[in-house]
């Protein structure tokens, strides 16, 4: 074994060092031009407290959402023998692989004033979507939810499913199967999803700003602000991209557990 | 609290057709090699899979499958308990908890499901561990629980799917002979799918031989193992099983006479014989330490390249001998015979 670990061919080695590098330098070079002295005036300033709060209210209940309608989602495409699955499935990874900016202007199509579902909104209830936080929330939702979705779903195909067997001899129904043994079994993959989830929240851009635009209080981010930021004051974009560093980086901490440590037991 | 099955239904290239009736407080051992079909069967009488054809009937009234009538009655509506072959307790639930959950989906409040299943671990000896989560078991122990998790409701019906093939072979005499107590006591229908012939022989009132999904052969245990009727039930369950009381080297049997055995032992016991320890003999052989018995042959089935002698006398034997053998023998039914068995060859289980 270790006699394998220490022969990484060269052909090999200088690309993963390269890569390594071009991974890692970026976030140095961020901390290295951190004004570190002039870092508690910038953080204190209340713009940054609101797009802070702004971003974390909105990704948090982005995730919430994910969650109530993702994990039913993730249920189907795994446990479900309905027709028509694999379809399902690809349909809803292709927010995964959608430019953010296009999904922005997908959701401006329908939930705008003169869209498909907005203007029924609008004229019905009154309810204007666009611009607003939940716009936001909604956006953010529509990007982070399938990383919950393949997240939960791998869990319950890997979870056995013969326990649901057990359970359905014992005289549970699939309701009461799915809350009492189903859910508690894959709880730590809904964890994982819903890190994931809410980091890919956190850290929405385009879709934000096509269909919530960019107004301070409201809808303004972190990830807006920082953009922003960068054209007038680079300086407080370096301090916002540090929060948001150490954000991502805590997500990370809360994910280790799961996979760089237990994982192979599950 | 009986059952009446008749079922079909196809599972890849395998082809299921089985007929059974089990009555009260009976237990049905489906023997059988791997892929034979027992598996399945167990899962359409718990409702998991439904049969393609057939009915399944308990207590005469209660219809849980009819596809001619087009009715499905889901597992969870069926009053029945059932054993895995790895226990399968839920992991996220404490071992009371797991005992307890079939009641409590069936309505009980916490309480008096949670005084139940304490009860229940009390009964199969994990008084104490209530506490404890799976993991923390025992094979041995795991099994136990999940016994007491699938008889807590007081089910119609108990299944048993190789509720001992997970566990290592000393904790499966301990287990085995606990089992043989608790359906003792059961009062409802079991069915107990298995591939040793042993789990059968000792816990089983009927045997039924499932082979390629249909049933080769059915009857009880001694007749199935005197009678076979293919060479794979031959192989499968030559051998005789005779509850005796061990006191010493020594088991005194039930049906009278007794046996030496190289083992030690005390109180009740099965002793188990293969066929093809038992040599036949017309004159009593002289040497070696054995169990020399007189006996008569009373029929033979020719398998291959061997013949089946069923004997009777003070102990009832199953021999296999040569063909070769057989024929220098000059034996008929009828024969007088003396059968031996070295000490060392009988084994010798806890009952």
């Amino acid at each position: 074994m270790s006699r394998r670990e220490a022969g990484v061919p060269v052909p090999l080695m200088v690309p993963a060092a390269l890569a390594v590098a071009f991974l890692v330098l970026p976030l140095i070079g961020l901390v290295v031009r951190t004004p570190w002295a002039d870092l508690p005036d910038h953080l204190t300033q209340p713009a940054v407290g609101v797009a802070l709060r702004l971003s974390l209210v909105s990704a948090t209940a982005a995730t919430a959402l994910s969650l109530l309608l993702g994990v039913p989602l993730a249920w189907v495409l795994a446990r479900s023998r309905i027709r028509g699955r694999a379809v399902l499935r690809a349909l809803v990874t292709v927010p995964l692989v959608l430019p953010p900016v296009v999904g922005g202007v997908a959701l401006f199509l329908v939930l705008g004033r003169q869209g498909l579902v907005g203007r029924w909104l609008d004229e019905t209830f009154g309810l204007t979507i666009p611009f607003t936080t939940t716009a936001v929330v909604i956006a953010e939702t529509f990007v982070a939810m399938p990383f919950l979705v393949i997240s939960v779903e791998g869990a319950l195909r890997a979870a056995d499913a013969r326990f649901e067997d057990v359970a359905a001899t014992l005289g549970a129904g699939r309701w009461s199967t799915f809350r009492r043994v189903t859910l508690p079994l894959v709880a730590p993959g809904i964890a994982a999803g819903a890190v994931l989830c809410w980091a890919r929240a956190l850290g929405e851009f385009g879709a934000t700003i096509t269909f919530a635009g960019n107004f301070p209080g409201t809808t303004q981010t972190m990830p807006l602000a920082v953009y922003l930021a960068l054209q007038r004051d680079p300086e407080a974009a370096i301090v916002l991209s540090l929060v948001l560093l150490a954000v991502s980086l805590a997500t990370l901490l809360l994910l280790r557990d799961r996979w760089l440590g237990r994982s192979v037991a599950t | 609290m009986s059952l009446d099955a008749s079922v079909a239904v196809r599972r890849g290239p395998l082809d299921v057709q089985l007929d059974l009736a089990v009555a009260d407080g009976e237990v049905l051992a489906v023997l059988g090699p791997n892929g034979a079909g027992k598996s399945t069967l167990l899962r359409v009488l718990a409702g998991l899979l439904p049969p393609e054809d057939g009915r399944v009937v308990v207590d005469g009234t209660e219809v849980w499958d009819d596809v001619g009538q087009g009715r499905h009655l889901p597992a969870h509506e069926r009053r029945l308990g059932m054993v895995f072959q790895d226990g399968l307790l839920f992991p996220h639930l404490s071992v009371a908890d797991n005992v307890a959950f079939g009641l409590r989906s069936r309505g009980v409040p916490r309480t008096p499901a949670r005084t139940a299943a304490l009860g229940w671990l009390d009964r199969v000896g994990l008084a104490g561990l209530g506490d404890r989560r799976p993991g923390q078991l025992s094979g041995g122990q795991a099994q136990r629980a999940a016994l007491a998790r699938a008889l807590v409701g007081d089910p119609a019906l108990l299944l048993l799917d190789e509720p001992l093939s997970a566990l290592d072979a000393r904790t499966r005499l301990t287990v085995r002979a606990e089992l043989r107590r608790h359906l003792a006591d059961f009062g409802g229908s079991t069915v107990l799918v298995t591939h040793d012939p042993v789990d059968a022989m000792a816990l089983a009132d009927r045997v039924v031989v499932v082979e390629e999904g249909r049933i080769a052969q059915a009857g009880t245990p001694a007749d199935v193992s005197r009678h076979p009727r293919t060479d794979y039930v031959a192989r499968l369950v030559g051998l005789a099983l005779l509850p005796g009381t061990g006191a010493g080297t020594t088991v005194r049997l039930d049906g009278g006479g007794a046996v030496a055995v190289a083992e030690e032992t005390v109180g009740p016991v099965f002793i188990a014989v293969r066929p093809e320890s038992v040599a036949l003999y017309l004159d009593p052989p002289h040497g070696s330490p054995r169990n020399v018995w007189p006996a008569r042959l009373v029929s033979a089935t020719p398998h291959g390249s061997t013949v089946r002698c069923e004997l009777d006398g003070e102990v009832q034997l199953i021999a296999d001998v040569t063909a070769a053998a057989f024929a220098e023998l000059g034996l008929a039914p009828g024969s007088a015979v003396w059968a031996a068995v070295k000490a060392s060859e009988v084994a010798v289980y806890a009952r």
